[in-house]
C-alpha cells in the first residue's frame, strides 16, 4: 500500500510487521520516533504479544535486548550516536554470544562538540563489533531492509544495524510501499533460535573462553558474516520477487557500465550523487556510482569486480578515521589490490554539512583533472579553521575550541556552502 | 526413601550423608536438592559466595518446582563455576557482561511473559533471577539494577556481597565498610584503610524504590536465607536480596571462619538481618548474643592496622557507633535488652 509517511513511522510499521516480541526504547535523535511509533501500537494492542520496555539506559537497552534474545524472544531496539558508543559494550557482546537482535542506527555525529545532526561516525565506530551492518538509500530501502534485517540476522544467528541517516531519512516525508501482514510473514518465518534459555534443556550461555578457543569463536563470527555475502543477495532477490522491487542487496551500480570515474558511497547521499553524476554525464564525463548497501560484511569481491575498468574512484564519506583519513576508503583500497587506479577519499557531510550538487560536481571534476588531493575534506571552512591554529600558536590559553570556531563563524551555526 | 543415590558430591560429606538412613543425613545432602550450583567449581576453600549461591538457586529452584533461569554478572561467581567446557551450572544460565545483570534478567522476564501469553497463560511460569557481586551490584550494575527495581520487573535479584571486588584481586567498592584494607584503600598513611563516611546501603536504596520485596540474609544462617528465596520467589514483581558472604581471600580470614564471621556480622549490629515489603521494614532477626565490633574485626587481617601499636582506636569506635546506630535503626535487640 503507497502512503506518504514519516521515514521513522514507515520503519515503526515496517518492524511491527515483523513481529518482535521485545522492543527496548531509550529516547535519543534521531532515533526516538521509531520507538514512540512502536510504543503506540504494543499499547494500543495492534502489535499484540510484544514487551515495549521503557529502559533507562541504551546499555541497559542492549542488555535487555540480549536477555530477551537469549530467552528466545524476537528482539528489537534502535539507537543513535552517543546512545551506540554508550551501549559499546554490549553491542559487542551481542554479536560474541550471536544474538539475532535488529537494531536501527540513525545515523548521526558524535561528540564533542554535541551535534544532533546526520554523518556516520556512530555505526562506523562500530565497524568492527561484529554486527553485519546494511545502510538504507531512501525511506523505502530502510522499511525493505528492516524485514530483510530479521531474516537474515535470524538465519546466521547473529545481530544486523540497519543504518539509515538520522533527519535525512527519519524526519523525510516520503512515499513508500508498505507491504502486508501477509506478505512479511510469507517471507519471515516465525524465530527459531539456535541457542535458548530453555528449563527442559539448560545451557550455559557466556562461559568464559581462554586461548584454547576463542580465535575459532571470532573466527566462526567472520565465517557467518561470509556466509552472509551469498545470504544478502540472495534474501534480496527473494524479497524482490515477493514485493517487488530492489532493496538491499551488497551494492548497487549507477551509470558504470562505461565508467573511467566511479563514485563510492554509503546511504542517502548516494541521491544527490547521482543527480550530479547525471550532470557530469550530460557534459560528456564517463561518470558512474557505486553504492554499498552492506558495509559489514564488506563485499570486497562485489566492489573490485564493480571497479574493473574504472580508471579512478572517489569515495564519499560521512565518517573520518581521525590520524588516518577515510574509514570506507580504506577498506575500498582493500577491494583495489592488484587494480591500478587513483582512488580519492573525500570527506563529506560531517556533523550534518550539506553536501550539495553542485559541491561534488567541482570534487569529482578536480578528482578527473587529477588535481583533488588523496583526502579532503569537501567544503571545509579553512578561514576558521587557519584561524584556531594560528591563535593555538600564539596564545597558551586559547580557550575551547568548538566555542572559538562558532565566535568566528558568527551567528549562524549551521554553515551551507 | 529407595531413590537412587547420586554420586556427584564425590569428596564432600554429602556422599556420605547420602549413605545414612534418611532420618540421620543432613540437610545439605537431601536428594531433593537440585544441585543447580553443583560440585567441582574453582572457588576458594571457605568461599562464602559459593555457600551462598548454591543456597539460593537450589531454594529457588525448589520454589519454582525447576522453572527457573539465571543471569550472572562478571565476577568470581561466574569466574569459578564456568571454565567451559566445564560448568557447574545446572539450570540455564547465561553471563553476558559485569554491569547488566540486572537488565539481562528483565529481557529473559520479557520473553518469558510474551510466551506465556502467546500460550495464553496471563503469568510465565518459569522465573528469572539475577546474581552478582557487590562490584556487579552496588557500583558497576547499580543503574541496571535501579531501572530494574522502578519498572517492577518480574526478577529476584541476588547481590552476594564479599564487600570488595574479590575476582580483580580485592579492591575497594562502594560496598567496601570503613577501615578495610583492600588493594585500593592501602593500610597505609595517617589513615589507612577505606575512609568513612562513604559506600552506599543498596537494601536501603531498593527499599526506596518500594518494590514489592527487600531482605538482607548471612550464610550463617542457611534456612532463614532459603526461608526468604522461597518468599521472594512467591512474589511477582522487582525483589533484592543482599546475603553477606565472607570471602577468606579478601577478609583475610581463615577458611574454616566464614560462617562464624557471618554470625558475628549479624551479631555485632554490622550486618542487619532484615525484611522489607514496599519499603518497609516488617522483620528483623534479633542479636541472640551481642558482642563487640572488635570480635568481628580481629578475625580478618584487612583490619589489623586498626589494631596493636599504634591502631586505629577512632576507626573502631566509629565502626562500633555505625553498628550500634544499626541496632537502634533496626531494633535488633529485645526491648528487654541484655
Amino acid at each position: 500500500m503507497l502512503k506518504q509517511v514519516e521515514g521513522s513511522a514507515a520503519v515503526a510499521e515496517a518492524v511491527a510487521l515483523a513481529r518482535p516480541e521485545v522492543i527496548c526504547a531509550y529516547p535519543i535523535s534521531p532515533q526516538t520516533h521509531i520507538v514512540e511509533g512502536l510504543g503506540e501500537r504494543v499499547k494500543d494492542g495492534s502489535l499484540d504479544n510484544c514487551e515495549f520496555i521503557n529502559v533507562e539506559s541504551e546499555f541497559a537497552a542492549m542488555s535487555v535486548a540480549i536477555g530477551s534474545s537469549a530467552a528466545g524472544a524476537r528482539t528489537y531496539t534502535a539507537t543513535a550516536s552517543q546512545g551506540l558508543l554508550f551501549m559499546a559494550e554490549a553491542v559487542y557482546n551481542a554479536s560474541g554470544l550471536g544474538l539475532p537482535i535488529v537494531m536501527t542506527v540513525a545515523n548521526r555525529a558524535i561528540g564533542a562538540p554535541i551535534n544532533i545532526w546526520n554523518d556516520h561516525s556512530d555505526s562506523m565506530s562500530q565497524r568492527d563489533c561484529g554486527w553485519l551492518q546494511l545502510f538504507a538509500e531512501t525511506n523505502q530501502e530502510a522499511l525493505d531492509l528492516h524485514i530483510q534485517a530479521f531474516k537474515i540476522a535470524e538465519e546466521l544467528s547473529m545481530p544486523v544495524m540497519v543504518c539509515m541517516d538520522g533527519f535525512i531519512l527519519t524526519h523525510a516525508y516520503e512515499r513508500v510501499d508498505m507491504p502486508t501482514q501477509e506478505q512479511v510473514d510469507a517471507f519471515l518465518p516465525p524465530y527459531e533460535p539456535r541457542q535458548v534459555l530453555d528449563v527442559n534443556e539448560p545451557v550455559s550461555i557466556g562461559a568464559m573462553v581462554g586461548p584454547e578457543a576463542f580465535m575459532e569463536v571470532r573466527y566462526l563470527a567472520h565465517a557467518k558474516q561470509t556466509m552472509a555475502l551469498e545470504r544478502i543477495p540472495e534474501i534480496a532477490a527473494e524479497f524482490k520477487e515477493r514485493f517487488g522491487r530492489d532493496s538491499g542487496g551488497l551494492v548497487r551500480t549507477y551509470r558504470c557500465e562505461d565508467a573511467d570515474t566511479v563514485v563510492i558511497a554509503l546511504g542517502s547521499v548516494l541521491g544527490t550523487i547521482k543527480d550530479a553524476v547525471d550532470e557530469m554525464r550530460t557534459g560528456g564525463e564517463k561518470i558512474g556510482v557505486l553504492g554499498i548497501q552492506s558495509f559489514r560484511p564488506f563485499p570486497l569481491d562485489a566492489v573490485r569486480n564493480a571497479l574493473q575498468n574504472a580508471k579512478r574512484v572517489v569515495v564519499v564519506e560521512k565518517s573520518f578515521s581521525v590520524g588516518m583519513g577515510g574509514v570506507v576508503a580504506t577498506d575500498v583500497r582493500m577491494a583495489l589490490s592488484g587494480l591500478h587506479m587513483h582512488s580519492y577519499c573525500v570527506v563529506a557531510g560531517l556533523g550534518g554539512r550539506a553536501i550539495t550538487q553542485a559541491s561534488l560536481v567541482r570534487t569529482f571534476a578536480q578528482a578527473i583533472a587529477g588535481t583533488l588531493p588523496l583526502l579532503s575534506f569537501m567544503d571545509l571552512d579553512w578561514r576558521i579553521v587557519n584561524r584556531q591554529l594560528e591563535r593555538e600558536a600564539t596564545i597558551r590559553r586559547s580557550g575551547p575550541i568548538a566555542e572559538n570556531l562558532l565566535r568566528d563563524v558568527g551567528s549562524v551555526a549551521s554553515k551551507v556552502a | 526413601m529407595n531413590a537412587p543415590v547420586k554420586f556427584y558430591q564425590t569428596g564432600t560429606f554429602t556422599v556420605g550423608n547420602r549413605l545414612l538412613e534418611a532420618d540421620q543425613r543432613s540437610v545439605q545432602s537431601s536428594e531433593a536438592r537440585s544441585n543447580s550450583l553443583n560440585s567441582g567449581h574453582r572457588a576458594c576453600q571457605g568461599c562464602g559466595e559459593a555457600l551462598g549461591a548454591r543456597y539460593v538457586v537450589d531454594a529457588a529452584m525448589r520454589a519454582t518446582g525447576n522453572q527457573l533461569i539465571a543471569a550472572n554478572a562478571t565476577g568470581c561467581l561466574e569466574v569459578f563455576s564456568t571454565p567451559y567446557p566445564e560448568t557447574s551450572w545446572q539450570l540455564p544460565w547465561i553471563h553476558s557482561l559485569f554491569g547488566n545483570a540486572a537488565a539481562v534478567g528483565t529481557g529473559i522476564a520479557a520473553a518469558l511473559k510474551v510466551k506465556a501469553h502467546k500460550a495464553g497463560k496471563a503469568l510465565s511460569e518459569v522465573r528469572v533471577i539475577a546474581q552478582g557481586g557487590d562490584g556487579g551490584t552496588t557500583d558497576i550494575g547499580f543503574g541496571c539494577l535501579s531501572g530494574m527495581f522502578e519498572r517492577n520487573d518480574d526478577v529476584l535479584y541476588i547481590c552476594y556481597d564479599n564487600e570488595a571486588y574479590m575476582n580483580t584481586g580485592v579492591q575497594r567498592s562502594s560496598a567496601t565498610p570503613m577501615g578495610a584494607r583492600t588493594a585500593t584503600t592501602m593500610a597505609v598513611g595517617a589513615h589507612p584503610g577505606a575512609p568513612a563516611g562513604q559506600g552506599k546501603n543498596l537494601p536501603l536504596i531498593a527499599m526506596a524504590h518500594e518494590i514489592p520485596y527487600v531482605a538482607t540474609a548471612t550464610v550463617a544462617d542457611l534456612h532463614d536465607l532459603e526461608a526468604k528465596v522461597e518468599k521472594a520467589m512467591s512474589i511477582r514483581g522487582a525483589r533484592y536480596l543482599h546475603v553477606l558472604v565472607p570471602c577468606p581471600l579478601g577478609w583475610g580470614s581463615a577458611s574454616h571462619d566464614t560462617v562464624l564471621l557471618a554470625r558475628l556480622a549479624r551479631e555485632t549490629g554490622i550486618f542487619p538481618v532484615f525484611e522489607a515489603e514496599h519499603g518497609e521494614v516488617t522483620s528483623v532477626t534479633k542479636i541472640r548474643h551481642h558482642v563487640p565490633v572488635e570480635d568481628y574485626l580481629k578475625l580478618q587481617k584487612r583490619f589489623a592496622h586498626l589494631f596493636g601499636t599504634p591502631g586505629q582506636p577512632e576507626m573502631v569506635a566509629h565502626i562500633q557507633a555505625d553498628a550500634d546506630r544499626n541496632i537502634r535503626r533496626f531494633k535488633l535487640l529485645d526491648e528487654t535488652g541484655e
